[in-house]
């Protein structure tokens, strides 16, 4: 844990629900820059939602998040108004967001997938544009398919790619919602490479994960949601050797009775 | 998408230079009539499609001529004649109408010009049928829902057979099919008088009058024809039209107190007779396709005009609806939905027909290429608008997501990703759609177009020939739809080669494949 490190996300209350019943019901924490967790959790207990809630795909009900001094907050039964929309729009800019399928845009080659952001939204010239692309492109070892569809890729080589696109907007934290989990079992790793790579260089990462080990080994510290609910955050040999809760413990006895912890 | 630019405005250029070509002034009688209402009363010169003839015709231009005006033809299906009069798209009109109650409720009629009455013929061998009597127990034919039929209704005990087209029934007649036909006395004259394995046979057979329509406010107008009738009359005029034609039969000679002989040649009834004389030779049936050939290559260009014009009006409004059912509000977007729904769920025919004859009761008018365009395009909005629709849908919600996710507006998003996306989604099905709508602008010939299908029956019925003129017609269809069949197999392939060396190869038919799937 990067304890001198500023505080650079900022959750309070985070309550939100869908037509079906809520989903995350006072949610509360703190990441320090530079910091990478992970969330675990049964399916169903909240984690996606969370994440897409940070970077306001979904928009919150009430509570407040603040990403690097961007701040939305929401009162229960406040009607978002222009403003609330326009902030929602400047935290997106300030994160990185990876899915569990990609998402490449099958129209464009790579390059220009990796491209599209920084030219339409910063504006960006072609030629500066490119140069960033290829130079992230080396950094996720796809130098040689810049021209490539996305069709094309393997699994692991079009999650790097979606790395990379995420990467060229020069985000401040980066988000993972189960980046390897369509993945096959030996394309895995070098996915996981790639985040434990910025995560030497200091950015900032949360990663929805099954992948119990990377979890317990590379993260800084692993968030164990329930119900919607955090039940426990702490460090990962912390929690994985010796959980408070009951619950974390149930649910750890799972993954160590399958052998995968 | 410069040169589909040029193309449209090129289209465009067409389309108004054709409009702009009707003005012109002088005194005018414009006057109704079918040119496919039929030989001898009007149809379209064998040797020249263009030129209109028919002892009717000939009516018209002395009539005109007596009255001092310029007599100018307007083309309308027969069984809209009378509506159309009253849509004041002419001023007359004169096609074998008969003064018959229903009709004298909506319009006035002149005094009649012609009277005749309908004819009974049989096989020339066959002895055993004199009079309508006879034909009990026996099939006859005659025209579908005419007072013929319901003469030989009243007659009972016939096995009555209707037609549509009086030719068929003439053969029909002669190979055996039919033991007898019942027509007006022109229609089985001009169908069957030179035929010699024929005979007409029996008494004149109930009374025909055809008379002018004229609208009832026209009360100056009536007058001024009925005026001119008599005097055409009593100069000698009518009578020479009707020798021309052959028409001259006792029952005029009685109805116009004209018993002399007639001095004049039937050189129109001759050249007819002459050229429908049966067994024509394929190189002569070749010849008179040739001849029929540029005026089905200006039905063509009328097909193409109401086509794109009613394409370009339909991706138009189609995007707005779509737009607006995706976009819009909830209540603007249900009003689109609406208007989807309404034009999806009525025939095309009843709308065309509501905008050119329902729409100038409230004082709404088009000339009929726009009614046309207008109606074709309307309809093929909503279908567009679906089509579009669709197509955004096609685009997975995480195409939406992850732009969005990359800090793009909602505005970026869609021109960026969604879009491009979704337009090669939906060329496809626009093109065919249009080619669908190359096929459907056949409809504007029920509002007095004259375009290709149009063309094919005024031609079919000049040489009594469906057969030829249908092939034609059907070859210039595909013709015309051909360019857009390549343009949708052009922009599959272009698609297809972007999963080109994908393992997902979409365009790829696997279902025909012998060795991969077994």
């Amino acid at each position: 844990m990067n304890i001198e490190n500023k505080p650079l996300i900022v959750v309070e209350n985070l309550c939100k629900g869908f037509e079906d019943g809520e989903v995350l019901k006072n949610v509360s924490f703190t990441i320090r820059e530079g910091d990478l967790a992970s969330i675990i959790g049964p399916s169903g207990c909240g984690k996606s939602t969370f994440l897409r809630c940070l970077n306001c795909l979904e928009l919150l009900d009430s509570g407040s998040i603040s990403i690097a001094g961007v701040t939305v907050s929401r009162r229960p039964g406040q009607v978002p108004d222009e403003k609330m929309l326009d902030i929602a729009h400047e935290i997106r800019s300030e994160v990185g967001m990876v899915f569990q399928s990609y998402n490449l845009f099958p129209h464009k080659t790579i390059i220009e997938n990796i491209m599209l952001a920084p030219m339409v939204v910063k504006k960006q010239g072609k030629d500066e544009a490119y140069e960033l692309a290829m130079k992230l492109l080396d950094k996720v070892g796809l130098k040689g398919f810049a021209s490539k569809y996305p069709s094309t890729l393997s699994g692991g080589q079009g999650q790097r790619a979606a790395i990379a696109r995420a990467l060229a907007m020069n985000p401040r934290v980066m988000l993972y919602d189960e980046p390897t989990s369509a993945l096959d079992p030996e394309l895995v790793g070098e996915v996981l490479q790639v985040m434990k790579d910025l995560d030497a260089e200091g950015m900032t990462q949360i990663i929805v994960t099954h992948e119990m080990k990377f979890a317990r080994d590379a993260s800084d510290y692993i968030i164990f949601m329930d119900n919607g609910e955090i039940v426990e955050y702490d460090d990962g040999d912390i929690l994985f050797t010796t959980p408070k809760s009951e619950r974390t413990k149930a649910f750890l006895r799972h993954f160590v009775n399958t052998g995968v912890a | 998408m410069k040169k589909l630019g040029l193309f449209l405005a090129i289209i465009m250029l067409i389309v108004s230079s054709a409009c702009a070509l009707q003005a012109e002034e002088m005194k005018e009688l414009t006057w109704g009539g079918d040119s496919e209402g039929g030989f001898p009363y009007m149809f379209p010169n064998p040797q020249n499609t263009d030129e209109l003839i028919g002892f009717e015709v000939d009516i018209v231009e002395a009539l005109a001529e007596q009255m001092g005006r310029k007599p100018v033809y307007v083309n309308n299906a027969w069984e809209n004649l009378i509506p159309g009069l009253n849509r004041k798209l002419y001023d007359i009109s004169i096609n074998g109408l008969e003064v018959t109650p229903e009709h004298k409720d909506v319009v006035n009629f002149s005094i009649p010009y012609y009277k005749t009455y309908l004819q009974l013929a049989v096989r020339k061998n066959d002895n055993s049928i004199k009079t309508l009597e006879d034909c009990k127990g026996k099939k006859v034919g005659t025209l579908k829902e005419s007072f013929a039929q319901e003469l030989l209704e009243e007659v009972g005990d016939i096995d009555i057979r209707t037609y549509n087209v009086e030719a068929n029934t003439y053969e029909d007649l002669a190979n055996g099919r039919l033991d007898a036909a019942f027509f007006d006395h022109p229609i089985a004259l001009y169908s069957a008088g030179f035929n010699p394995e024929i005979k007409f046979v029996g008494p004149e057979v109930g009374e025909l009058e055809y008379a002018i329509a004229i609208r009832k406010e026209d009360k100056e107008l009536l007058t001024e024809v009925n005026k001119a009738i008599v005097a055409l009359r009593d100069s000698g005029k009518l009578r020479e039209i009707y020798d021309r034609w052959n028409l001259w039969t006792p029952t005029m000679a009685a109805e116009f107190n004209d018993y002399s002989p007639s001095k004049i040649e039937a050189s129109r009834y001759n050249e007819w007779a002459e050229a429908h004389r049966p067994h024509l030779t394929f190189a002569k049936r070749l010849d008179r396709y040739k001849d029929a050939l540029p005026a089905f290559g200006r039905a063509a260009i009328v097909t193409m005009q109401v086509s794109i014009t009613a394409m370009i009006l339909a991706i138009t409004l189609g995007l707005t609806l779509a737009i607006t059912r995706v976009f819009a509000p909830k209540w603007v977007a249900s009003i689109a939905t609406l208007y989807i729904e309404v034009v999806r769920g009525t025939p095309v025919l009843i709308q065309l027909f509501f905008i050119f004859y329902g729409l100038p009761s409230i004082g709404v008018k088009f000339s009929p290429f726009w009614a046309g365009a207008i109606g074709l395009g309307l309809n093929y909005a909503a279908y567009e608008a679906e089509i579009y629709r669709s197509g955004l849908f096609a685009i997975p919600r995480t195409q939406w997501e992850s732009a969005l996710a990359l800090g793009m507006t909602r505005w970026q998003a869609m021109r960026e990703v969604i879009l491009p996306q979704a337009v090669r989604v939906v060329i496809p099905p626009i093109t065919n759609d249009f080619i669908s709508l190359l096929k459907d602008s056949s409809l504007v010939s029920i509002i007095t177009m004259v375009d290709l299908t149009k063309a094919y029956g005024q031609i079919s019925a000049t040489y009594y020939d469906y057969f030829g003129p249908g092939i034609i017609v059907a070859i210039i269809y595909l013709l015309l739809g051909l360019p857009f069949v390549r343009f949708a197999r052009y922009t599959e392939k272009r698609l297809a080669a972007v999963d080109k060396d994908g393992k997902y190869g979409h365009r790829e038919n696997i279902y025909r494949s012998s060795t991969r799937y077994i």
